[in-house]
């Protein structure tokens, strides 16, 4: 099928690498999402400051903000992973040390996320 | 020559810095800082799971004059990023690119990120 699209269709949504629109969209929506969940982390940290440990779990506890908790985590690691990507990318101009460093950074957010939420999961469900 | 060793954009060394560039870097290493804090938020959310024991643990840790201060840091960093980041977004519409609005912008980002993080530690400490 690709052989009928004619060269501006082919172009299309490529850069001069080939590829990154996808990725620029993805910075910019998980962005978008991270506002009001920033907004709401701040809030609920304020509301959270020297709460003991009953109140902190009661509170995670809660089923609304247990949801707003495992989308904040999903979006900042997601945002995070291809925020930090992209610094690597400019900056890292050995090629070897580079993919290392992808390799780690994208291991560590995969591997933050999973924790976060499984404790998320373990607090909102006991 | 090694193409290992040729300039690439962006090369920080060459330019005067100029405010949009200082406030473009900032956004750069206020991310990155944000993203090794993450770490933080594990640790609350791990040790909240974990138990009274080692949520009374990371609240004390998380209570030395170190760690506030690399909190009001984090604060400062999340609430720059964010005013930032919207900003950005902001550009990525095509609108307030003009030197004279970007700089406004960029001014009223920086003092709002301070204070709203005065705000919410002000009442904290």
């Amino acid at each position: 099928m690709s052989r009928y699209r004619n060269p501006l269709e082919r172009a299309r949504n490529h850069g001069a690498a080939g590829s990154g629109v996808e990725h620029w969209w993805a910075q910019r929506f998980s962005a978008i999402l991270l506002v009001p969940l920033m907004a709401w982390l701040v809030w609920s940290m304020s509301v959270l400051a020297g709460a003991g440990y009953s109140e902190a779990h009661a509170w995670l506890g809660a089923p609304w903000n247990a949801a707003m908790a495992l989308l904040l985590i999903g979006a900042m690691f997601y945002h995070a992973r291809l925020g930090v990507q992209v610094v690597i990318e400019d900056y890292v101009h050995h090629r070897a040390t580079e993919l290392a460093l992808q390799l780690v950074v994208a291991i560590a957010a995969l591997a933050g996320a999973i924790v976060s939420a499984i404790a998320i999961l373990q607090v909102a469900l006991s | 020559m090694n193409s290992n060793q040729r300039p690439l954009s962006p090369h920080l060394q060459v330019y005067r810095p100029q405010w949009s560039s200082v406030l473009s870097i900032l956004h750069r290493i206020s991310g990155v800082a944000l993203s090794a804090g993450t770490g933080l938020v594990v640790l609350w959310l791990v040790a909240l799971a974990s138990g009274a024991d080692s949520f009374g643990r990371t609240v004390e840790f998380l209570s030395h004059p170190i760690s506030l201060i690399m909190l009001i840091a984090w604060t400062l960093a999340l609430f720059y990023h964010l005013l930032n980041g919207i900003r950005h977004l902001i550009w990525d519409t095509g609108m307030m690119l003009e030197l004279k609005p970007a700089r406004t912008s960029g001014w009223i980002v920086a003092i709002s990120a301070v204070i709203l993080t005065a705000v919410v530690w002000g009442g904290a400490l």
